[in-house]
């Protein structure tokens, strides 16, 4: 029997099966397959006593050879290195019979027994071997396609990460298209804002035209008065004088004297009046003056009433105006305080107006006397910040502000004037100019009684400035 | 003859009195002020029936207008005369005047000719 084309044939075998995941080269898989065909015409033709059995020993031998050489040589196939332990032992019997046996027949025959035993341990070697390198392989094998499945997992996750990618770049380029329009819409809300600051600085200079044109014909009227009758009293004095009354004379010179003063007063009253509207409607600069509250206040108390009285004939309220001879003047935009004050003023002439109406239809007597009032009054805080403050008070006797607005009325939009009436950025607006001077802008209202806003501001030591 | 006078406006008095110095220094007329409607009417009520003859209010004043004022006047003392002086001599504020028993409607600024017309016809 040969043997060693047989084991060849399964080295061979053997050696092209992968184990887990190393795999044998496509080249090297050729050339065992060639070796498999050597072996198996070898084993064929000896069979059929083609060849002489010499060779065939001798071939399969060549290819054993050739196995073991690229077991031990070639790192592809050191993990087979278990397969040729197995055989070895076999194929060193084998080859050692076979040598005794051409040697020496004789002593082979002496010998044969101790190399039939010596070849059937090698066998059992070989089969333990076997077994333990097939579970090796099987172990291999389960650890190869764990590691497919993981591969596989591996190429879903890839997949699912490329998926994801390009959702990821839609979604940033939604996200980046609304960005843009939200920041055009900004630019769009700043621009309106911009111009309802102005429609609103415009709306209250409309409220104020009638109050305006009515301030500047009063003392108007008594510039042309004053001089008229001046003139009356020159041609008195005149006929006194050829008369030769002179105490006559000399009280005329006195009125003559007061008369000139009261036309100085009123032209400067007007002038007052629309170096004040011209300030009011100038697009502010942002340049600071030093501010007298109580001018601006006395000014814009008489231009919103008689603004709103020549708007609306039904419309009248009582006012009273108390302010601190001594208050400290104010570093500011005056045209910005101003809006503020006439802004509060109108506020509180349109809250006891609302009031007035409703009281005109109420059925109790006792609520149809109610007498409008607005009260504005200036004071010094003695300590505010540190320093000397101002604190203006505007009172009315309105319906007071529901306790569940009160939070909303600084918002910029709210209002409670019918829609068209008013822009809602009143006293957004005021509370803001407020801040920035540094002060603060509060009320306080009871439901049915009023409500009172009050303005604080840093004052400024007079004693200080050199003027 | 005395006359009341009601505006706002206190310079008013001082013009008025130089207006009728010559009446006011020969006796035939004495003026009265008040600077406001609740004011006038203080002074009505100083003396009953009051001695003041005519009045002449304006109309745009805090508080009472002339107009309330003058309703007040002809339904307590119906034989004053009142007249209205008004920087807005639109028909509205010159009808609601007519109908409340206003004599005159002025228009301000005061034509003090047309004034002292009326004064006059009054003391004759």
């Amino acid at each position: 029997m040969n043997f060693e084309n047989i084991i060849a044939l399964i080295l061979l075998y053997y050696l092209r099966k992968p184990i887990g995941v190393a795999a044998i080269s496509p080249e090297w898989k050729n050339w065992l397959k060639w070796g498999m065909i050597v072996a198996v015409t070898t084993l064929v033709l000896q069979a059929t006593n083609l060849l002489p059995d010499l060779l065939t020993k001798f071939i399969g031998l060549a290819l054993i050879a050739g196995v073991v050489y690229a077991v031990v040589n070639i790192e592809d196939f050191h993990g087979r290195r278990s397969l040729v332990y197995a055989l070895l032992p076999l194929i060193v019997i084998s080859v050692i019979s076979d040598i005794i046996e051409f040697v020496s027949p004789n002593w082979y025959k002496t010998l044969e027994y101790l190399l039939d035993i010596a070849g059937f341990f090698a066998l059992i070697w070989a089969i333990s071997m076997w077994f333990i390198s097939r579970k090796q392989r099987k172990a291999l094998e389960l650890e190869r396609k764990k590691a497919e499945e993981r591969e596989k997992e591996f190429r879903i996750t890839e997949s699912l990460k490329a998926e994801l990618e390009v959702q990821v770049a839609e979604r940033t380029a939604a996200l980046t298209q609304q960005k843009e329009a939200l920041e055009k819409a900004l630019n769009e809300l700043k621009s309106t804002q911009t111009q309802l600051i102005h429609a609103e600085k415009m709306a209250s200079l409309g409220e104020l035209t009638a109050g305006i044109a009515h301030e500047i014909q009063n003392p108007l009227n008594f510039v042309n008065n004053f001089s008229e009758v001046s003139h009356e009293l020159i041609q008195e004095m005149q006929e006194e004088l050829s008369k030769g009354e002179i105490e006559e004379v000399k009280a005329i010179a006195m009125d003559l004297a007061q008369n000139l003063e009261k036309i100085n007063h009123h032209g400067k009253r007007a002038d007052a009046i629309v170096k004040g509207m011209l300030q009011h409607s100038r697009s502010n600069d942002g340049k600071k003056d030093l501010c007298d509250l109580n001018a601006i206040a006395d000014e814009y108390l008489r231009l919103s009433y008689h603004g709103l009285r020549a708007k609306d004939k039904s419309f009248n309220s009582d006012f009273s105006i108390e302010l601190d001879p001594d208050l400290p003047k104010v570093e500011g935009i005056p045209q910005e305080l101003g809006r503020v004050i006439l802004n509060l003023i109108n506020n509180a002439f349109y809250a006891v107006n609302e009031r007035s109406k409703n009281a005109k239809d109420e059925k109790d007597p006792n609520l149809q006397t109610y007498k409008p009032k607005v009260t504005i009054s200036t004071s010094t805080i003695p300590d505010f910040k540190g320093k000397k403050g101002v604190k203006i008070s505007l009172s009315d006797n309105g319906s007071g502000i529901p306790e569940n607005i009160r939070s909303k009325i600084f918002q910029p939009f709210f209002t409670t004037k019918p829609t068209g009436q008013g822009t809602g950025l009143g006293l957004s607006l005021s509370y803001d100019i407020i801040k920035a001077h540094g002060g603060n802008l509060t009320l306080k209202s009871k439901e049915g009684l009023g409500t009172t806003f009050e303005i604080t501001l840093p004052g400024v030591d007079q004693s200080r400035k050199v003027l | 003859m005395k006359i009341l006078i009601v505006d706002d406006e206190k310079d008013v008095e001082m013009l008025f009195r130089q207006k009728f110095r010559k009446e006011i220094k020969n006796g035939n007329l004495e003026l009265v002020f008040a600077f406001s409607g609740a004011e006038a009417m203080r002074v009505l009520e100083e003396s009953n029936p009051p001695k003041v003859v005519y009045v002449f209010s304006d109309i745009n004043m805090p508080g009472m207008t002339g107009l309330e004022l003058l309703d007040k006047i002809k339904e307590k003392y119906p034989q004053i005369n009142v007249s209205m002086i008004s920087a807005y001599g639109d028909s509205d504020n010159y009808n609601k005047a007519i109908k409340s028993g206003a004599k005159e409607f002025f228009t301000k600024p005061i034509n003090f000719d047309s004034l002292r017309e009326e004064i006059k016809a009054l003391m004759n």
